[in-house]
């Protein structure tokens, strides 16, 4: 389980979606993102939906890789879908003792699932096909308007895109630290929660250590490859924008301008 | 107790990119008391291979009976396995997590259920057996060296009272004073009668050790014999990544300039034993 | 006494003036390296209150001398004071007292530490542990960005160093799915990329299979023939050393023993006594020679113990047949 979490995971491979600069996929995701919470459209969602896929399709990033994501939030969707479907008035249209479901409760439960799941979806894709490097690129240079406001972009991207490269080696570890311990007969899965939870220290514990011991071994290593913030700093790749990226984002505003008229005449 | 281990194949992450046969129709019999040296390359499978003999991966096809038993049968108690069959992960000393090395070593025998004074007891047998002194038992297990954290966590799995001992590259990363002390640990304890297993890539180590050598390269088990007979084959050795101790590459080149020595000799002693006859 | 002296004197000059600096690069063309002069370096431990708990000695008065262009070997067991040593030379640390200097660079002076840094590149023992980046090829242009190489000429450098260390075709390869010896290749090709004139590596080895470690090896030889990189190879596996010109054994933080391999070698009894090991022809022919033959001492290679087994038993023919 601990494995599906496929936040922070690069797929290698050689598509259009690959090779655009990541402050388009960037802003992709957040057109995509306010095209969903638009408002309860279905014809805005079939819009969605297509231009979803297609983006998939481009990318050649397998489709199980993308769904694999949402298996780690399961949990979170059914929950909150559980929440829309019981707890919102209106016509009623089923009931059992004293659960009810609602018209309006199903149609925001179903809008909430699918809302959720291309978020998802969506978000996937881009940390997929954008490099955790390139992405902290895309976010420094796009966010480094801030920098007059004394915002250390540089430093906070340096430790986004460290923290990203480290979330598979816990995720590793954290594995291997859980069958060393069931080696000494510690038991994850039996017992109530607060059992389960003090099963969790022999996990813990060791994990940390280890992440600090890391930390400390990486600042080390940054140190002695002279690494001192972004102060004279050059860039291997500097990010800069081709024709490829301004069709992009003409794609982009004409996707948001669509969904926008939809919602605005339907 | 013995260990028998019947065409069990491990076929990992099935039916995704990752597929990867890491097992392929593996079988052999383990008995009580033997000292295997378990060898090859990193990526040859040898390290999952020994998580089956524990329970902790379960082999897609194939047996594995303990004491006559299938493990894999319903009801089987694993948990029961896991302390009969102890495993020593690769640097297991990231494991170690309590406040003092001796509650530390508890933590097994506190998981078998066991009463407090018999953990006690057994915490500080297999502390004695790992060699570390007396006044280290209420120090954090995180101010010792690399070699003693290191003989405090092989103590932790010994606390279980294991009937098998399997250790996955125990030495690696410790210099020469911290591999001698691991070696001197488990020669003590095989006088103890206890069944070892050790995964390891220095060939000199296991030539001095072991009684039997499993060689496995992408998933087979490929040889299974005394290291004598196993070290003859140095050169198919070679092919797979791996090689003879140094000695015997040195017993060959005598041989091959005219000496009549014994091409067989993996350890110092029985080289030098060999040429002396000689000369 | 006189190195001492010029050691001073050059303290002054550098700091001041980097004309001077120059000036005197060209005038003494073979000064060392390296140099540590009276090198100490104390771990201080204190309990919660700060008042102090102990004092450890992990570096006593080491005086260490290497010459531009060699391969130099490091020999201890852990806590031996090795890999405190090589956090000097990269200015990671500073002496508690003594001094160290760099390529004539004193360490313990700020402004110095960049290029001190990019003179004496390191690497360290866990491959995991000092990779910053998710592809190899950015992982190799790390440094050069950091030092403000300009873009064309990181791609150059990058290709060139990859090509060195014989990953350029792993340069599209995340290198956490890399083996433990590949791995370290990058890490090195990352240090090559800054092209220091000095290589220190902290235990490269110590976390690989014979495989990894033969590759890291080879590499570091051929950085050193071909590029006259000066590496200092931190280790405790004997077989790394053979070939090396010079070679250091610390004890304790001390500096114990020191020379060519030959010399270090021909002396088993001394080593076992510092519980490291010896090549195993070496340990053969210092068992034999202690069975009562005749074999001189600091054997390194097969073909010298045939040498002298082939002398001994023509002797003994020749008393034979007498």
């Amino acid at each position: 389980m601990i494995r599906d979490i496929t936040i922070g995971q690069y797929y290698q491979t050689n598509s259009v979606i690959h090779s655009l600069d990541p402050r388009v996929k960037l802003m992709g995701t957040l057109i995509f993102i306010i095209s969903l919470f638009l408002g309860m459209n279905i014809l805005v969602y079939i819009v969605a939906t297509l231009a979803l896929a297609g983006l998939i399709i481009a990318s050649k990033v397998p489709f199980k890789f993308i769904v694999r994501g949402l298996k780690a939030i399961l949990i979170l969707i059914l929950i909150s879908a559980a929440f829309n479907l019981f707890l919102t008035p209106g016509t009623v249209i089923f009931k059992v003792w004293k659960i009810t479901i609602t018209d309006r409760g199903l149609k925001t439960a179903i809008f909430m699932v699918i809302r959720l799941v291309y978020l998802i979806m969506g978000s996937s894709l881009m940390t997929l096909t954008t490099t955790p490097n390139n992405l902290t690129d895309g976010l420094e240079k796009g966010l480094s308007f801030l920098k007059y406001i004394k915002v250390p972009v540089h430093e906070i991207a340096m430790m986004m895109s460290i923290a990203l490269r480290f979330i598979p080696i816990l995720i590793d570890e954290t594995d291997k630290i859980m069958r060393a311990q069931q080696a000494r007969g510690a038991d994850f899965e039996t017992g109530n929660f607060i059992k389960r939870a003090k099963a969790m220290v022999p996990i813990l514990v060791p994990l940390f250590i280890s992440a600090f011991r890391r930390a400390d071994d990486l600042a080390m290593a940054m140190e002695a490859r002279c690494y001192h913030g972004s102060n004279g700093r050059t860039k291997m790749k500097p990010l800069k924008y081709s024709k490829k990226d301004y069709l992009a984002y003409l794609i982009l505003i004409l996707y948001l301008g669509i969904c926008i008229s939809l919602n605005i005449i339907f | 107790m013995s260990i028998i281990v019947d065409k069990i194949n491990y076929i990992y992450e099935a039916g995704t990119s990752f597929e990867r046969h890491a097992l392929k129709d593996v079988s052999c019999v383990i008995e009580k008391g033997e000292f295997i040296g378990l060898i090859g390359h990193t990526g040859s499978g040898k390290s999952t291979f020994i998580q089956h003999l524990n329970g902790l991966n379960k082999a897609t096809s194939g047996h594995i009976y303990y004491d006559g038993q299938d493990i894999y049968e319903k009801g089987y108690n694993m948990k029961e396995l896991r302390s009969k069959v102890g495993l020593v992960f690769q640097y297991p000393e990231h494991q170690l997590f309590e406040s003092t090395i001796f509650k530390d070593v508890c933590f097994g025998p506190k998981n078998q259920g066991l009463s407090k004074q018999e953990c006690e007891l057994r915490a500080f047998e297999s502390l004695k057996l790992v060699g570390l002194d007396e006044k280290f038992y209420y120090n954090s297990p995180f101010d010792l060296s690399g070699g003693q954290k290191r003989r405090v966590a092989i103590a932790g799995v010994l606390a279980m009272k294991p009937e098998v001992l399997i250790l996955d590259e125990p030495t690696a990363g410790l210099d020469p004073k911290g591999r001698d002390e691991i070696f001197s640990v488990l020669e003590n304890l095989r006088k103890t009668g206890i069944t070892i297993i050790l995964v390891s890539h220095s060939m000199e180590d296991v030539a001095t050790h072991v009684d039997r050598i499993m060689v496995m390269n992408d998933g087979i088990l490929k040889y299974d014999d005394t290291p004598k007979n196993v070290f003859r084959h140095h050169k198919e050795l070679e092919e797979i990544g791996l090689a003879a101790p140094k000695v015997t590459y040195i017993m060959n080149d005598l041989k091959n300039a005219g000496f009549d020595v014994d091409t067989d000799a993996i350890t110092i002693e029985e080289a030098k034993k060999s040429i002396l006859e000689i000369l | 006494m006189i190195n001492h002296i010029k050691c001073d004197k050059l303290k002054g000059i550098v700091v001041n003036e980097e004309i001077s600096y120059t000036l005197i690069r060209n005038e003494e063309n073979n000064l060392n390296i390296v140099k540590a002069e009276n090198l100490t370096f104390e771990y201080i431990r204190r309990d919660e209150e700060g008042n102090v708990e102990s004092i450890n000695k992990a570096i006593d008065n080491v005086n260490i001398d290497i010459k531009e262009g060699d391969f130099v070997a490091v020999l201890g067991h852990n806590g031996s004071g090795k890999s405190t040593f090589a956090k000097h030379l990269n200015a990671l640390v500073s002496p508690t007292e003594g001094s160290v200097w760099v390529d004539r660079m004193n360490t313990l002076e700020h402004e110095n530490t960049l290029r001190i840094r990019q003179t004496a590149g390191m690497v360290f023992q866990n491959p995991d542990n000092q990779i910053i980046c998710t592809l190899v090829d950015e992982e190799v242009g790390f440094g050069p960005e950091n030092i403000g190489v300009p873009e064309d000429e990181i791609w150059e450098r990058v290709e060139k160093s990859l090509k060195a260390v014989g990953m350029y075709d792993f340069r599209l390869a995340n290198p956490t799915k890399l083996s433990g010896g590949q791995k370290q290749r990058v890490a090195i090709a990352g240090i090559v990329a800054m092209k220091p004139k000095c290589i220190v590596l902290d235990e490269p080895t110590a976390m690989l299979d014979p495989n990894g470690r033969k590759e890291v090896i080879e590499v570091l030889h051929e950085l050193n023939k071909k590029e006259n990189v000066t590496i200092i190879l931190i280790t405790h596996y004997m077989e790394e050393v053979i070939d090396a010109d010079e070679v250091y054994v610390m004890n304790e933080g001390k500096l114990v023993m020191q020379g060519k391999p030959r010399d270090i070698f021909s002396q088993v009894e001394k080593l076992k006594e510092l519980r490291l090991d010896v090549p195993q022809v070496t340990e053969l022919a210092h068992e034999l020679r202690k069975e009562g033959l005749d074999i001189k001492e600091g054997i390194l290679t097969t073909k010298e113990l045939i040498t002298e087994l082939e002398r001994i038993r023509g002797l003994k023919n020749v008393n034979n047949s007498r």
